[in-house]
């Protein structure tokens, strides 16, 4: 009797909210406090109202699938252009057309039809100990696989996205057989099963468990930041932006885009127009330490002490692309 | 005059059952399902890590739990020593601290760049290589750390089962010659070994359905392979099938279980059943049974919590003041809600066992009980599937009729993370409540009966007043179990509504440990108190050497 | 073997509290013999039975068993160790062995085939050996009783202990059980203790019967002694009603309303108080007699009846059921 009387309440809850103010709903894979402050700056300028559902990327995607034509997400934020890809695949998106978002931001950080857009950059970048690796002695992902990294190289799982995305761009690189083998022979230099956050391969790297780690530049960035043990862990490490060289490093995106059954497009577009604003992409970035995508905005001073760099330039929707065949990559070649 | 006013019970109770078994059905017919070539490639690659993972990690919490809970239960029912009061309540506080906290802190303390190792090197002057430390983050890690989490369902059951001997029995024994260890072997632990194995079972249960604990851990078992296929490679119908494996041998150790209790009962053979007084220890072994009480207390409880603290004070959330309120008042408003409803179910539906035990009537009431077994995140599959199934049928007609729909009224709002944590959690009543009921002899309710009370009437007037203890243990329970419970809220959860475990979750895996900390701190509290509530409830161990006043 | 008594308490106390269980017992018990302790509920019987097996440990005093000091003010020799068997009032076999297992449980080389020999013969003696394999909650009362026993007997003790072994059988069953234990007893020859609180089974098992009252021995002797010479009105009512009379004595003889009675009497000349049993008294017809029936009790093969003298007397006088009554108006009490 009482699941009766919750399931009316809610219904009549759900029902009445929907008639009630302007509101946009996002599903949102970035969960940073700063975020709520731009969500609240938005609220405040346009009187539209949040809705907010933050979960992983993955676990999103799949709501917003099975929800299908019922759906009533307006926008999905992801944290990496691989799921932006995916989702694109699966119908999720559907095409905007703003002169404003074309002239924002680059070509290459956003869908060519429109159907989603890069929000912020983030670099996978190498952390070397001080000590004991010289400058230059390791410039390059295809470095990490050579004989004298063995046993000290420290990666995440391979069940990460970020990950997954770097393989994918390898994929594009050298072809599947290529990747595997680089797969491969990265497994053979771990220190240790990977296990663990990007920042933890940090840490232990100025721990002496291992010589290099893998990981993305904004982690870093915190932890030059952070409590006085991860300042004293950053201070033993260095940062390598790989294949400076060639192609340049592995950039990977957080995205926007507008859902395909958005019930309130013209809000949705709006709040996407609102985070490539100037003001917000600031925020956004520096909240998280990230590169923002719109020229012009300015970056934090953790990450201009990093230096200009140069980014690999492919297109984010192939990391998508070559997600699956990563994995089975991947798995196969035992990276945990 | 025909009256059967049964039968409308029995049909309630029926598709009460029903509704809760409905996920699981929901998941099992995935099986039929094609699942384009993820479980070829699953079972070329880890389907075979994931069974022998998930195994050894069962037999080893198994095993550890055993130990370390009957070897407390035992210490604490038959001795008495300095502390002996405070452990017996202070051994269930590890029920506090949800097992992906525990596997946050003893990482964090443990690993290579944690403080202990780092405390290590420092003062031996050892580096990475010189010295051999147990790594947390592994097989033998996760089993150390749940057994910490787990033990205090074993400590309970043993302790249950060691207070409900017979002083009688344990006399005889003595008479007979029987030293005190030959005694505890050949006597008390046969005896109370069923109450002890269905709360190995239990354990057993738990760790299968583990989750966050294990993912930080690095250990591939099915619950994470079910996690990473169904998020990590997007294939729903491979998940469901990994999950129906996973269902399969849950479900043969709930089977088990039931086994083991229902034997516990034939061991009751005496009617005397006061426990013997404990004997008082003294000097070395009383400091000995002290040190052995103290260590899960430490390890499973202290530890943790001042790890936290630590952190808390290092760099905690910031933001844990304007949030923390809304947060608390979720997480309080969907466990009170849910324990709520649990025990009206679990008392209708242990009222109908109780009244007509029809083999029907009890297969609907164990199979009720299922949920427990099952990961969360299987839970959540299983509730949406038929939740969005409803909605489209009735958006559907709505539409045609009105040109509109109310959208996504169920899996959209807090019905789908209450439905889902009933079909979880409906078990606890079922087992507290079963086992309260038992403890009324059906004779009552024959006197009852004979002098014209209706059904109602024994219920609310006769059965209730009796089974408020255990109402009130099942709901307690229910609470804290909702308040930890993480992966299905995560999948489940309405816009804008984050539990306190959510947020925890979030921000220790974008590592941001410190200012989870803080969140961290709050479930602990709140998980507290129900706990220390709990064993006030629990019943009240034997006065030490009563006055045989009774029959002299 | 010595040739002291079996059983030797010495100046026993108990107290828990206020409350005193046992108060100054002293007791000896040859070997061979069976003593039964008589009380009622709080009377200390059974809390003196557990003092002996060693599961109380008395307050002062000392208890002996087979010439050596179990325990006393220096030292206490525990349960485990003492040879004494017990048979407790709720027979407390263990759930979950079978007879035969329980039997053979406390004997120090179960495993053996001499072992099971003896236990069978065991089964044999109490006539159960068809139950051998049963287990104990499918055993009656009175199997279980007799499995408790052999359980006992199986480790050949110098002491048996049995604490109301018969109150909780059917009276039908009653006679026949206490028949095959009382015989084992006896031809094992093991002294031993029962504790019962009824009077008619006392007289009739022991050799010797000790009446306790409120913790305190009051007379210890053979049956016809304690019921034909109790040592005063506390003794004497244990088994039933008793009729005090005034009496004098004079020459060897006292006095009393009835007539005179043969008794020795302590202070010649001094007036005291006779106590008379129900069956000493008779009711006679006699003209003049003025006695008058209040009540009767049938007792299957004697009636008691109250009678009010005509000096309003309550007399209690016991006939057999087959003796006919005289009329009402001519009723006289007489000694027999």
């Amino acid at each position: 009797m009482n699941r009766i009387v919750l399931v009316l309440s809610c219904f009549l809850l759900f029902v009445s909210s929907s008639l009630f103010a302007q509101v946009v709903n996002v599903y949102s894979a970035r969960h940073y406090d700063t975020d709520d402050e731009i969500y609240s700056k938005f609220e405040k300028k346009t009187g539209i109202k949040v809705n907010l559902i933050e979960g992983g990327s993955g676990a999103i995607l799949e709501r917003l699938k099975r929800e299908g034509k019922r759906s009533p997400a307006d926008v999905f934020i992801t944290v990496d252009a691989g799921r932006l890809y995916q989702a694109e695949a699966a119908g999720v998106f559907q095409p905007v057309k703003s002169a404003l978002l074309s002239k924002l931001v680059p070509a290459n950080l956003r869908h060519p039809d429109g159907k989603w857009f890069g929000l912020t950059k983030r670099a996978r970048i190498f952390l070397r100990s001080r000590d004991r690796v010289k400058e230059g002695e390791i410039t390059s992902y295809e470095d990490l696989v050579k004989p004298r990294w063995k046993g000290k190289v420290l990666i995440r799982s391979s069940s990460n996205i970020y990950n997954q995305s770097l393989v994918g761009s390898l994929i594009a690189v050298h072809g599947e057989a290529g990747a595997e083998k680089w797969c491969r022979g990265l497994v053979a230099n771990l220190a240790r099963v990977p296990q663990g956050g990007d920042r933890d391969q940090i840490k232990a790297v100025a721990a002496g468990e291992g010589d290099v780690a893998v990981a993305n530049s904004y982690y870093f960035a915190r932890m030059l930041n952070g409590t006085d043990a991860e300042k004293a862990a950053a201070a033993k490490v260095a940062v390598v932006f790989p294949n400076q060289g060639n192609r340049g490093a592995h950039v990977n995106l957080s995205g926007i885009g507008v859902c395909a059954n958005s019930p309130n497009k013209a809000n949705a577009v709006r709040f996407i127009e609102y985070l490539m604003g100037t003001e917000a992409q600031e925020v956004f970035a520096a909240g998280n330490n990230e590169y923002p995508v719109v020229k012009g905005a300015g970056t934090v001073a953790a990450l201009e002490a990093f230096g200009s760099f140069k980014e690999d330039k492919v297109n984010a929707a192939v990391f998508g692309k070559n997600n699956a065949a990563a994995i089975r990559i991947m798995d196969r070649a035992g990276w945990r | 005059m025909k009256s059967n006013p049964g039968r409308y019970w029995s049909v309630a109770c029926f598709a009460l059952a029903a509704v809760v078994l409905l996920p699981i059905f929901s998941v099992t017919w995935n099986l039929t399902q094609d699942s384009e070539g993820v479980w070829g490639h699953l079972a070329e690659t880890v389907l075979g890590k994931y069974i022998s993972n998930t195994l050894l990690l069962a037999l080893g919490v198994g095993c550890g739990t055993l130990l370390v809970g009957v070897l407390a239960a035992w210490l604490v029912t038959a001795f008495s020593f300095p502390g002996v009061g405070f452990f017996r309540w202070a051994l269930l506080l590890p029920l506090a601290i949800p097992s992906y906290l525990m596997a946050y802190a003893m990482t964090d303390l443990l690993q290579f760049s944690g403080p202990a190792q780092t405390w290590l090197r420092e003062t031996t002057g050892w580096s990475r290589g010189d010295y051999w430390f147990p790594q947390v983050r592994s097989l033998a890690g996760a089993v150390f750390i749940l057994v910490l989490c787990l033990y205090p369902y074993v400590y309970l059951a043993a302790t249950t089962g060691f207070l409900s001997l017979s002083a009688s029995v344990i006399e005889a024994s003595r008479t007979l010659g029987a030293s005190s260890w030959s005694r505890f072997w050949r006597v008390v632990l046969p005896l109370a070994r069923p109450s002890i194995f269905a709360g190995v079972a239990l354990v057993v249960m738990e760790t299968m359905a583990e989750f966050g604990a294990v993912d930080y851990c690095a250990v591939d078992t099915f619950s994470t392979g079910i996690y990473r296929t169904w998020m990590g490679r997007g294939s729903f119908v491979a998940a469901a099938q990994l999950s129906t494996c996973l269902l399969g041998a849950v479900g043969l150790l709930y089977l088990l279980e039931s086994r083991f209790r229902k034997s516990a009962k034939f061991h009751h053979a005496t009617q005397r059943t006061q426990p013997p007084a404990p004997a008082r220890l003294k000097g070395a072994r009383a400091w000995a049974a002290f040190a052995a009480c103290a260590v899960p207390v430490l390890g499973g409880f202290l530890l943790p919590v001042v790890r936290f603290l630590q952190l808390t004070v290092e760099g905690g959330d910031s933001r844990t003041g304007e949030l923390f309120i809304g947060l608390a008042g979720n997480s309080a408003l969907v466990a009170g809600v849910t324990a709520l409803v649990a025990v009206v179910c679990g008392l209708l539906l242990t009222q109908l066992r109780r009244r007509a035990p029809s083999s029907s009537n009890l297969f609907a009431v164990r199979a009720a009980g299922l949920g427990y077994a099952i990961p969360g995140g299987v839970i959540a599959i299983g509730v949406l599937a038929p939740l969005w199934w409803i909605e489209g049928g009735v958006n559907d007609v709505t539409e045609s009729v009105l040109a509109w729909g109310p959208g996504l009224f169920l899996s959209g709002t807090i019905f789908a993370v209450l439905f889902g944590y009933q079909v979880r959690f409906l078990a606890i009543p079922l087992n507290v409540i079963g086992a309260g009921f038992e403890r009324i002899r059906s004779t009552v309710d024959d006197a009852a009966r004979t002098l014209g009370a209706s059904r109602l009437r024994l219920l609310f007037g006769v059965h209730l007043p009796l089974l408020r203890g255990s109402l009130f243990c099942a709901a307690l329970m229910v609470f804290v179990d909702v308040l930890k419970e993480l992966p299905a809220t995560l999948i489940l959860r309405p816009f804008n509504f984050d539990t306190l475990a959510v947020r925890v979750y979030q921000l220790a895996s974008d590592e941001r440990l410190s200012e989870a900390s803080t969140g961290a701190l709050a479930i602990i509290l709140a998980g507290l108190v129900p706990v220390v509530l709990l064993t006030r409830v629990l019943k009240p161990t034997h006065a030490d050497s009563a006055p045989p006043g009774k029959s002299p | 073997m010595t040739t002291g008594p079996a059983i030797q308490l010495k100046g026993l106390s108990l107290s828990y509290g206020d409350v005193v269980a046992v108060d100054d017992v002293s007791l000896d018990i040859p070997g061979g013999e069976i003593h039964c302790l008589l009380g009622a509920s709080g009377s200390g019987k059974s809390t003196l039975l557990r003092i002996i097996a060693g599961l109380e440990r008395q307050g002062e005093g000392s208890v002996t068993i087979g010439g050596e000091v179990v325990s006393d003010a220096e030292g206490h020799i525990e349960t485990e160790r003492r040879p004494v068997g017990f048979v407790l009032q709720d027979y407390a076999l263990f759930p979950h062995l079978d007879a035969l297992e329980n039997v053979l449980f406390g004997m120090p080389d179960r495993k053996s085939a001499e072992s099971r020999m003896k236990a069978e013969e065991l089964f044999a003696e109490v006539g159960l050996s068809d139950r051998v394999d049963a287990m104990p909650h499918t055993l009656s009362g009175g199997e279980q009783q007799r499995v408790a026993l052999a359980r006992a007997m199986a480790r050949s003790p110098q002491v048996m202990l049995l604490d109301e072994p018969f109150s909780s059988l059917d009276v039908q069953l009653r006679a026949g059980v206490r028949e095959t234990t009382l015989r084992i007893l006896r031809e094992a020859g093991v002294a031993t203790v029962m504790v019962t609180h009824d009077p008619a089974e006392a007289l009739s098992c022991g050799d010797r019967v000790s009446i306790l009252r409120e913790g305190k021995l009051i007379q210890t002797g053979s049956p016809e002694a304690i019921y034909h010479h109790p040592c005063g009105q506390e003794a004497a009512e244990t088994f039933g009603v008793i009729n005090r009379l005034a009496g004098e004595s004079s020459g060897g003889r006292v006095k009393t309303s009835l007539g005179e009675v043969d008794l020795a009497a302590q202070d010649p000349g001094c007036p005291g108080t006779v106590l008379l049993r129900p069956e000493q008294l008779v009711l006679v017809e006699s003209g003049d007699g003025g006695c008058r029936v209040d009540r009767i009790f049938p007792e299957g093969s004697t009636t008691l009846y109250l009678v009010q003298t005509a000096e309003d007397e309550r007399l209690y006088v016991r006939m057999l059921s087959t003796e006919t009554l005289p009329e009402d108006s001519s009723l006289a009490v007489r000694l027999r």
